[in-house]
């Protein structure tokens, strides 16, 4: 039971974008659909997944005065797989994302993580960790990617139900930053309710 | 002439916040107060520029080079090598300005630390090494002055974005926002409006 605590913890009470407002950057700029949000958070879960993993083992023999500069060495080894990965499988998601992909090496989810969690966890419980707030970030990500979407373009995933054009402005960076606020709120008075 | 389009574009065009999405998480984290916020945009100003010139170099002469008799062409390696120069050349800065400038040092000192995981540093190193710019003229390749222009000019525009946002943000303070809007919601709201003002610089280069 306590170890399906931390799969769920990182996806509402610990909620990366709604509740610690971290890796603002990625969450902003790539969610011009919901397709396209998804695939971002898909690559940070799998950054964030290897590099708990790693991290919780290698964590007992790191020195703790250089720590930081190894988890930054650890991610950044993760992040150029999920980079190469993406441009062989995925080469117009890899077009869309482009610099952000390389970017998650400085998403601070993903160094948060290994700081607040894995260097004092187990592998078990720092992989379902790693899983937990990636499924939440990608589930965020691709509900401000969703509501852009129907709202800017008329479409959702991709499929198009009107023939009409959006309100443009919502795929637009201004967009971003306003729907990420609403859905914020919206989120806050769902987890007062509760 | 070609160096002032390089700064506009970087400053208001392509504004490193507003229209790129790069160095969210300073901007939403230090905007609180308008000194604060003033002394953030000189420290990455400093930093931008120097990581620029040092990662050009670095993609330029050991990613793609001629090592003993064999081309070699690791850019793969980017992502990995930039980031460790970067967290090593903020360190070195922060080391360096404590001996020689201690007044400066007391200013920007608190921000150095934080500078290494403003993804607005990768991002501009990693922007100029990869994309082809124009600037009125034919798409090419920026050489190095341009690149550490272009990178300054990007922090020059997250100064800008960043002083007048802790404006707002310093009078929001003293209004009485909704209690569910309070804090972030508002914050991210009043970004949207200045990211809207800074489209109507759209079109001018």
């Amino acid at each position: 039971m306590s170890k399906f605590k931390y799969l769920i913890d990182g996806i509402v009470k610990n909620n990366p974008t709604f509740v610690l407002v971290l890796g603002m950057c990625p969450t902003l700029a790539t969610t011009t659909s919901a397709i396209n949000g998804m695939g971002m958070g898909l690559a940070t879960m799998a950054v964030l997944l290897c590099s708990n993993i790693v991290i919780s083992l290698l964590a007992p023999i790191i020195p703790n005065k250089v720590r930081i500069p190894c988890y930054i060495v650890v991610i950044a080894a993760f992040v150029t797989v999920v980079q190469l990965v993406m441009q062989a499988f995925t080469p117009a998601l890899y077009e869309t994302l482009g610099i952000f992909i390389p970017l998650i090496v400085v998403n601070c989810i993903v160094l948060g993580r290994a700081e607040a969690f894995a260097n004092k966890h187990g592998i078990i419980d720092s992989a379902l960790d790693g899983i937990g707030t990636g499924i939440g970030f990608t589930i965020a990500l691709t509900c401000i990617g969703l509501v852009r979407e129907v709202l800017g373009n008329l479409s959702a995933f991709d499929h198009k139900f009107s023939s009409s054009d959006g309100m443009l402005v919502f795929v637009l960076a201004p967009g971003a930053f306003i729907v990420l606020g609403y859905l914020m709120v919206l989120f806050n008075k769902l987890k007062a309710h509760k | 002439m070609e160096y002032l389009i390089i700064i506009i574009t970087a400053v208001f065009v392509n504004n490193v916040v507003l229209s790129q999405f790069l160095g969210i998480c300073p901007f939403l984290g230090v905007s609180k107060k308008i000194s604060t916020a003033f002394g953030m945009s000189l420290a990455l100003i400093l930093v931008m520029g120097l990581a620029t010139l040092v990662t050009y170099l670095i993609q330029n002469y050991v990613l793609v080079n001629t090592w003993f008799g064999r081309e070699i062409n690791i850019t793969f390696m980017q992502t990995i090598v930039f980031i460790l120069v970067i967290a090593a050349l903020v360190q070195m800065v922060e080391i360096i300005l404590k001996k020689i400038n201690p007044t400066l040092y007391q200013a920007l000192g608190i921000f150095l630390p934080l500078i290494t995981t403003n993804c607005a540093v990768l991002g501009a190193a990693l922007i100029v090494v990869t994309k082809e710019f124009s600037f009125g003229g034919e798409p090419h390749m920026m050489n190095l002055a341009e690149s550490v222009v272009y990178s300054m000019s990007l922090a020059i525009g997250f100064g800008i974005a960043i002083i007048l946002f802790a404006g707002m943000r310093e009078q929001l303070e003293l209004s009485n926002v909704p209690k569910s809007l309070r804090g972030t919601p508002i914050a991210l709201i009043t970004a949207g409006l200045l990211a809207l003002a800074f489209m109507g610089f759209q079109g001018i280069v």
